[in-house]
């Protein structure tokens, strides 16, 4: 039943063999090397300062959504950073590689990479960008705030989440590990077939594409499985649907998106599998496969995936802009609608991915017209922010900053989007760097939207602010970079450049790849105040302590419990009575008012159980990739057991005892009382600019800092 | 919410938190969740259906038999009757679980699980009879799909058999606490939805296929 390879293969390692090292290339060997001195210093350091029973009992065995959602977010990070490498790669490489007589380093003819390691760039760049940073990113967001929004105390199934994060780890570390053994697709992220097919791509780096992808999809799919059910069962008494926080909202239907289109994938992925290793017949260029069948599976998933990222990101804005613009959100319920809309249409409009590909023309219109659809509920979204700001008072803080940012790329990106849907001039510019320069737009709002979220809820999770001169400075480089690199992407994909080119024929384009370069510049300057941003904000954390209120006019349940947020999130869970309800206590006078007399309370255990279900699944995955079957066949045999001791296991609970409550309670308190700036939001929690803070006075604006006026209430 | 609402609120007058809030029942949201995966499930069996349709037309055959060739609908019967026997059966142990007669669920459920080893073997017969005529997946893309989604959908009485033994263990050792019940409910939920499945996999594929 397995198909016959060419070359050599040993049943202990299968086709691994020393060769498929590249030792040889001085860009991977760099690569490998600063990798390894990294992972040294890591390891040595955690061994020196004896963290790694911390490391053990705090991150990888935790369960709490709250941590699992910090993972996730530094697994986006990692990956965003190395999909940022790959981009620079490409840039500087068309930059070199115009015309006959452009130079050659490194063995290449043109440019400094070959072909082949184009080819590889271009489709790690798409693959890491798309399904290891940006969906990490966000379903990290999610996984922070989603419970603390609605009030719960964890997610539905916390051991299923942490399951999540250690899939999609796995995959994202099977793409870093093809760096260094053996080598990665080639042929685009979405995978051409016939040319994924064994016979047209022999090689491993097809496989790692496979089964990193296959990873990460289980993963997301848990993850929406486990976002839905937090947000239909998880609810605190009081919070109707009409009162859930809108990112809440956008949240589920981002993972209802998830939950139908993943499985899709899914399937695509495995038939295309089963061709390359039992020589099944799914998308065979002969032998009755059919191609088309994986352009429309795939891209079934694959439109409804930019709406899974894009809502997040809307509902990232629509939590920043009433915020900073000291009022509610404007047309809450058109919001509502206009997010599973968005959600709705997406289902709709996949064939739009290949109106070139000889469809008739009233399936071709079809799609234009179902494509152009998505900008009405999109509008009604960018008029509620803009309505929200309209009379508002307008703070232009990093958040929102990030959030108009994010406002102005969905207009750049949404036009073009239009342009791009109607069939007739996308004849023209199909895969060209027009569509490319256009869903650059697109994802770069979502970045935008992630940095904004970050910089917003930052001090919920780690209890201070980031300071803000750094990341202005970041802000406003990441702003110059997008201008200077996608401004002449348009053009050249007006004038006709296709995309994944690693020479450029014409040399009148090479003005164009020079200015793309200068932005390129701007965004490794962006990276470097990226990270001074961190490590100032890390070194001055004392001084930027908050209370619960990071920000003084924020609206959400989230912003009542502490930052940092306890690990039970709430010592009593809050009842909702309005939509906005820490705004509207805000209001009325109640903000002040805390429950004491403290109950026990039931939380998850932690486990390692996720962490070993990774593990031996990228090994499953390793192994099937160099198909060395004992390996695949152990690993297996592992998760399945693993699973089934599991599910014996009764001790999977703890109780934290109310005396350990009423500890943390009172040190989170004492904690801001004892801080300078932090002791005013106490306090007052309401900044005095701010017009919510009512005539009432009654958050405790008369009782003194040092005294916070709360008692045990029983109510 | 009105924004002009200002007036002072009593605060004894309203519930600001919940004390002694049990939080949300766990069988139910275990339950929930599951029908969110066999959602997921039945998104990639819609999949499958969908890739048949596709590679059903006579291009697909690409010289090999057609459907209506190799169908012997005499061990679709026999599956579809055992597969609803076994049905059947894990209804009676959900009864029994009423009663709280940990004999009864566990005698009914290895009644169901025996019948759904016998589905296994019926299935396995069919198909390797096939094999054995040297029709094989790697024949034809629509010979591909067609073995596809027959061990698939047997891949899944697989893991439902494996479930069971896992249950009666857990009978065994715990009687009926909240984790057996819950995992009790979605077995069920997911025997039925095999079962479901089935019905589609008869119709699409031997019916269809007969009929082609």
């Amino acid at each position: 039943m397995l198909v016959h390879l060419q070359g050599p293969w040993t049943p202990l390692l299968g086709r691994l063999t020393l060769q498929q090292i590249p030792y040889q290339n001085p860009i991977l060997l760099g690569t490998f090397i600063f990798v390894a001195i990294l992972g040294v210093i890591i390891l040595v350091a955690t061994t020196r300062y004896g963290k790694w029973g911390y490391v053990w009992r705090e991150w990888l065995t935790t369960v709490d959504h709250k941590k699992i959602g910090i993972m996730y977010c530094l697994v986006g990070l990692v990956m965003l950073f190395r999909g940022f490498i790959d981009a620079l790669m490409i840039r500087t490489q068309q930059a070199i590689a115009v015309g006959p007589k452009s130079p050659g380093f490194l063995g290449a003819v043109h440019g400094y990479l070959t072909p082949f390691h184009v080819g590889q760039i271009f489709t790690a760049h798409g693959l890491i960008m798309i399904v290891f940073a940006a969906t990490p990113l966000l379903v990290g967001i999610m996984n922070i705030i989603v419970p603390l929004q609605i009030g719960a105390r964890d997610m539905a199934y916390p051991y299923l989440n942490a399951l999540g994060l250690w899939l999609t780890t796995a995959g994202a570390a099977l793409v870093m590990l093809s760096l260094f053994i053996g080598n990665f697709a080639h042929g685009g992220w979405y995978g051409f077939v016939p040319y994924f097919e064994l016979p047209y791509s022999p090689g491993v780096g097809v496989d790692y594409w496979l089964w990193a992808f296959q990873l990460s999809v289980l993963g997301t799919t848990l993850g929406s499985i486990n976002l839905i059910a937090t947000i239909v069962k998880m609810r605190a008494p009081g919070m109707t649907w009409m009162r859930m926080p809108i990112f809440t909202w956008a949240s589920l239907s981002a993972n209802l998106i998830a939950l139908t289109s993943f499985p899709v994938l899914m399937v695509a992925l495995a038939l295309l599998g089963m061709d390359r290793y039992l020589g099944t017949h799914f998308y065979t260029a002969g032998m009755g496969g059919n191609l088309m069948l994986y352009n429309d599976l795939f891209w079934v998933w694959g439109h409804p995936e930019v709406y899974f990222l894009i809502l997040p990101a809307f509902g990232m804005m629509s939590e920043i802009i009433p915020t900073f613009s000291e009022k509610t959100l404007f047309g809450y319920a058109t919001m509502v609608i206009a997010s599973f809309a968005i959600g709705g249409v997406s289902w709709g409009v996949w064939l739009h991915h290949f109106f070139t590909m000889a469809a008739a023309p009233s399936v071709n219109s079809f799609y234009s017209v179902s494509t152009m659809l998505v900008g009405i509920p999109t509008g009604v979204k960018v008029f509620n922010w803009i309505f929200t700001m309209y009379r508002g008072r307008v703070r232009y803080e990093l958040p929102m900053m990030w959030a108009l940012l994010a406002l102005f790329l969905l207009l750049v990106g949404g036009m073009t989007g239009m342009m791009n849907a109607f069939a007739s001039s996308d004849y023209m510019w199909h895969n060209g760097v027009f569509v490319v320069a256009h869903f650059h737009m697109m994802v770069l709002l979502i970045a935008a939207s992630v940095f904004g979220a970050v910089e917003y809820w930052f001090p919920k999770v780690f209890g201070f602010k980031l300071e803000q001169k750094w990341g202005k400075w970041f802000f406003w480089f990441m702003v110059l970079g997008t201008g200077w690199v996608f401004v002449p992407m348009f053009i050249l994909g007006i004038a006709g450049m296709t995309r994944r080119l690693d020479y450029i024929p014409y040399t009148q384009w090479a003005p164009y790849l020079h200015v793309m370069l200068v932005g390129m510049a701007f965004y490794v300057v962006a990276v470097g105040f990226f990270v001074a941003h961190l490590y100032v904000s890390l070194r001055d954390r004392e001084k930027n302590r908050v209370g619960a209120d990071a920000w003084g006019t924020t609206r959400n349940l989230e912003w009542m419990t502490h930052s940092p947020v306890p690990a039970y999130n709430f010592a009593f869970i809050p009842h909702v009575n309005a939509r906005d309800e820490w705004a509207w206590r805000k209001e009325h006078g109640l903000a002040e008012l805390h429950a004491g007399d403290y109950e026990d309370i039931h939380m998850p255990k932690n486990t390692g159980v996720p962490l070993f279900l990774g593990i031996f699944s990228m090994g499953l995955a390793f192994a099937l990739v160099w198909r060395i079957w004992w390996l695949a066949l152990l690993c297996l045999a592992l998760i399945v057991a693993l699973i089934i001791i599991r599910s014996f296991d009764r001790d999977t609970d703890t109780t934290i005892p109310a005396q350990e409550v009423d500890r943390v309670e009172r040190a989170a308190r004492d904690g801001v009382t004892e801080n300078g700036p932090a002791s005013d939001l106490l306090g007052d929690p309401v900044v005095a600019t701010s017009s919510i803070r009512s005539e009432s006075g009654g958050m405790g604006g008369k009782s003194s800092a040092a005294q916070p006026a709360w008692a045990p209430m029983d109510r | 919410m009105s924004a002009t609402t200002t007036q002072k609120i009593d605060p004894k007058g309203v519930t600001l938190w919940e004390r002694h809030y049990p939080g949300p029942d766990l069988i139910s949201t275990r339950t929930f969740g599951f029908w969110l995966y066999m959602l997921t499930d039945a998104m990639v069996y819609a999949a499958l259906f969908a890739s048949l349709g596709v590679l059903s037309h006579v291009v697909n055959l690409a010289g090999g038999p057609p459907p209506a060739a190799i169908i012997d609908p005499v061990y679709a019967y026999g599956e579809t009757i055992t597969l609803f026997l076994s049905v059947l059966a894990y209804g009676y142990s959900m009864v029994a679980l009423k009663s709280g007669s940990r004999g009864g669920v566990i005698g009914a459920m290895l009644v169901s699980m025996l019948l759904g080893v016998v589905f296994l073997g019926i299935a396995a017969t069919d198909i390797g009879h096939l094999f054995s005529r040297g029709i094989i997946p790697e024949t034809s893309g629509f010979l591909s799909i067609f073995f596809t989604i027959l061990i698939y959908h047997a891949l899944h009485i697989l893991v439902g058999i494996v479930w069971m033994l896992v249950m009666i263990a857990q009978i065994a050792r715990d009687g009926f606490t909240a984790n057996v019940v819950y995992r009790l409910i979605n077995l069920r939920l997911f025997w039925h939805f095999q079962a479901v499945i089935w019905v589609f996999v008869f119709t699409f594929v031997y019916l269809q296929g007969m009929v082609a």
